[in-house]
């Protein structure tokens, strides 16, 4: 060992904690968007304890594969997950530099998120003319389909703020001003947003 | 290329700079501000002017309950609708009891400590020049206005406000005519509440990337100030429970006017209407609200403690003993504080089993906090005390918190609980833990940061005075309502006098309010000297009170961007008091560490930097 290296080393060396630095390596945007969907993930938590409180203390309970059809939730998962899919490529497209690519595959991600709230409102449509609505339930218990309509429109709505949220930063990206981070920002709340599905999509279609 | 472009850059910056000496407009600078003081100082406003709203309702209540019945002419022609003949209806007396609770807990207490104190001292204490997110910042306060005026609006829509507790249980808040406020009025209720959610969230998303992201150099985290930690803890706890309350809130909603019914059981029957709902619980209300419900006390009373161990060490000019230890039992309560709720639900039917689960976990919460009173205590063992007006307060605080707390370990057993519940024993608890407790530390803050704020010293004479009248007075009104509790009167009654088992307890009722009464009115002493001292006050000048944080590095009050000199860097710990052999008796953050030499030359560095003060 040189002793040039043997004073560098005696040298205090400053740690990601010291101060004067993010000691996570974000971005203050980044680590903002990470505390929200920390948030966020404590609200779709109440709302699927709640159901999942509702659920152990009633009596029956209906059988979820009477009533849905799994083929049209298995299309709206898949569509969702492959937009999330297309929202990795984006942001691998902007962190090359790869403008084309990014403006692709943004495109393909926001036209998934309208796919999957296209097909969400068919079965809602499909559900409230089988007499399903928040107070009733043809199938048996009426919280079943009001928590149903609760947790499902919330998440929609969700993927609709996603949907406008992407469709501002695709704008953005055609004129140039949208960058790395940014679309990784917008990334991490898409994949929040499929992520929630997955929980739901398990907890109200599978079991 | 390079140098061209760092050149462009220093050019860009040097631009940015003389733009910022442009004065902005009023209403950019006072009231649509980003500057994260003039959003402390609007919160801290606000807050304060709320408490006075929510202690006039208290005052209401007490009227009441001293002399029911008895007709107040002059408060009668002031509120037609509420009193009848100048007799206090009893819908007006629950909606005062609802609106006094949730005025007080998420109006006054959070808003003014974590809002106000938060963004006030966050930035200046780390050693930054603002908040993370400043336009997030200012749009957090201004959703505060909007939730009050929502919120006030209930008294004057029809059927008044709701009347079904701070906590609103369902089905009183779920069903519309099953009390008095329960239609429009209880809505706007929720619809405030959520305004104020989403507020919080903002906050303490806020918060919590300033603390992590935004420290100057040098300062680790542990070098933080106390009270910095302590807003940092209450602003996880925020992050996490305010958006459980946020999905209660959502079915509560549907519940109310779409027809769901998740709170609402089988087979219940309100105003001789049965109702067709089913499959819903309403525990499930009280599972949710009290996942929130007792985080939120702790973000109250957190920042709290965290100002009080600042003022301590400050004003008794010795480190805060056990630094490590104050941070440590901090986080433990925090976290704690996620397994305890079901304390709150002993008697609302709960297994056994689950029960002693919850009564064990809460009881483990004394752990931390005697840590903390030990610690406060330690601190202030030998010490050479200055009695500050702050520093009166901050010891009020430890005094209350120690009867407030006690009485938490009776209420936290089971057993005493099914005795306890719902009578004024929890109400004079958690009166003296978390209200006035917290008040105590708002108001030393208060006292201890005005200069910085205003630059300018509160009147020291007025303030001990205040401080007296109002430690007298809390222990007045709020102690002998255990004696209440104990022989069985119950919380939230309209007329204690009309069952006979409580008639014995009118003199006491009377003296309360009497105490209650004296206490309301000391407040305007603190009103008089914050207006007074305003205008009127000494010259504060940077550091008052020869204290070693941040903020007192920057001039009173801080200019746009807090540092008129280069941003400090951080070279030690907080609480170097009392150095032995150093010139002064405290030492500034931003001192390096050679710079001070103890007796026998060692450097003070090793000694005491680097928070291994205990």
């Amino acid at each position: 060992m040189s002793s040039l290296e043997a004073t560098e080393t005696r040298q205090p060396v400053a740690s990601e904690w010291s101060g004067g630095r993010a000691p996570f390596g974000v971005s203050t945007y980044k680590f903002g968007m990470w505390l929200f969907l920390m948030a966020d993930a404590m609200t779709f938590g109440g709302l699927l304890a709640g159901y999942g409180m509702a659920r152990l203390a009633s009596a029956t309970w209906p059988r979820a594969t009477e009533i849905f059809g799994i083929e049209l939730v298995g299309l709206m998962t898949l569509v969702l997950i492959a937009s999330s899919g297309a929202m990795a490529l984006a942001v691998d497209g902007a962190k090359q530099g790869d403008r084309t690519r990014l403006i692709r595959f943004l495109t393909l991600t926001v036209l998934g998120g309208a796919t999957f709230l296209g097909l969400q409102a068919y079965e809602w449509s499909r559900f409230t003319a089988g007499g399903a609505g928040l107070a009733s339930n043809p199938w048996g218990v009426p919280l079943f389909s009001g928590s149903f309509f609760v947790i499902t429109g919330f998440h929609g709505l969700h993927v609709l703020s996603g949907v406008i949220y992407l469709t501002v930063a695709l704008l953005m990206a055609r004129r140039g001003g949208l960058t790395a981070g940014g679309t990784e920002i917008a990334g991490l709340y898409w994949h929040f947003v499929d992520l929630v599905w997955v929980a739901i999509f398990t907890l109200f279609y599978l079991i | 290329m390079e140098a061209a472009i760092r050149s462009e850059r220093a050019a860009r910056g040097r631009e940015r700079a003389s733009r910022s000496h442009h004065e902005p407009s009023f209403v950019r600078k006072y009231i649509f501000s980003t500057d994260h003081k003039v959003i402390g100082i609007q919160y801290l406003l606000t807050s304060l002017f709320m408490a006075l709203v929510g202690g006039s309702m208290a005052m209401l209540v007490r009227l009441q309950l001293a002399w029911p019945g008895k007709a107040w002419p002059v408060l009668g022609a002031v509120f037609p609708d509420a009193f009848r003949d100048g007799v206090m209806r009893p819908d007006f007396y629950y909606a005062l009891v609802t609106m006094h609770g949730t005025i007080m807990v998420f109006f006054v207490l959070t808003t003014i400590l974590s809002g106000g104190f938060g963004n006030y001292l966050i930035p200046l204490q780390i050693g930054a020049g603002d908040m993370a997110f400043p336009v997030l910042n200012m749009v957090s306060y201004w959703l505060v206005p909007p939730a009050i005026i929502v919120l006030m609006a209930a008294f004057f829509v029809e059927g008044g406000a709701p009347g079904s507790g701070w906590t609103a249980y369902a089905p009183l808040s779920a069903v519309e005519g099953s009390a008095p406020g329960s239609g429009l009025g209880q809505t706007l209720w929720l619809i405030s509440l959520a305004l104020l959610m989403v507020s919080f969230l903002m906050g303490s998303l806020n918060y919590i990337t300033t603390v992590l992201n935004l420290r100057a150099r040098g300062m680790a985290m542990l070098r933080l100030p106390l009270t910095v930690w302590a807003l940092f803890v209450a602003a996880i706890l925020s992050l996490l429970s305010f958006p459980v309350l946020t999905a209660a809130a959502v079915m509560l909603l549907f519940d109310r006017h779409f027809g769901t019914s998740f709170f609402l059981p089988e087979g219940l029957v309100v105003g001789g209407r049965a109702l067709e709902v089913s499959g819903g619980d309403p525990l499930l209300w009280q599972h949710l609200f009290w996942f929130l419900g007792h985080p939120e006390v702790y973000i109250i009373i957190v920042p709290a403690m965290g100002i009080v161990s600042e003022v301590l060490a400050t004003h008794a000019r010795k480190p805060v003993f056990g630094y490590r230890f104050m941070v440590g039992s901090l986080m433990a309560i925090a976290f704690l504080s996620f397994l305890v709720w079901g304390h709150h639900m002993f008697t609302s039917g709960m297994h056994p089993l689950l029960g002693t689960a919850f009564m064990t976990t809460t009881l483990i919460i004394a752990v931390p906090s005697a840590v903390k009173t030990f610690n406060w205590l330690a601190t202030l063992w030998r010490a050479r005390i200055r009695f500050t007006s702050a520093m009166l307060f901050a010891i009020g605080f430890v005094s209350l918190f120690v009867t407030g707390g006690l009485t938490g370990m009776v209420l936290g057993s089971p057993a005493a609980n099914t005795y306890f519940h719902d009578t004024y024993f929890v109400v004079a608890h958690f009166h003296l833990v978390m209200g006035s407790a917290a008040l105590f530390g708002v108001f030393a803050g208060i006292y201890h940061w005005f200069p910085k704020m205003f630059g300018r010293l509160m009147n020291e004479g007025l303030g001990r005075l205040h401080f007296w009248l109002t430690f007298v007075g809390v222990y007045a009104t709020f102690f002998p309502m255990h004696f209440l509790g104990a022989a069985g009167m119950m919380r939230r009654v309209f007329s204690p006098q009309v069952y006979g088992f409580l008639q014995q307890l009118e003199p006491l009722n009377v003296a309360i309010t009497a105490s209650a009464l004296g206490l309301g009115l000391a407040q305007f002493l603190f009103v008089y000297n914050f207006g007074y001292s305003l205008f009127r006050g000494a010259r504060a000048g940077r550091n008052p009170w020869q204290a070693t944080t941040l903020e007192w590095y920057a001039p009173s009050p801080p200019p746009h961007g807090n540092w008129d000199e280069a941003p400090p860097v951080v070279h030690r710990w907080p609480y170097d008091y009392s150095l032995p052999g150093a010139g002064e008796d405290f030492v500034p953050q931003t001192a390096p560490e050679p710079a001070v030499v103890l007796a026998g030359g060692a450097p003070a560095g090793g000694a005491a930097g680097g928070g291994e003060g205990a």
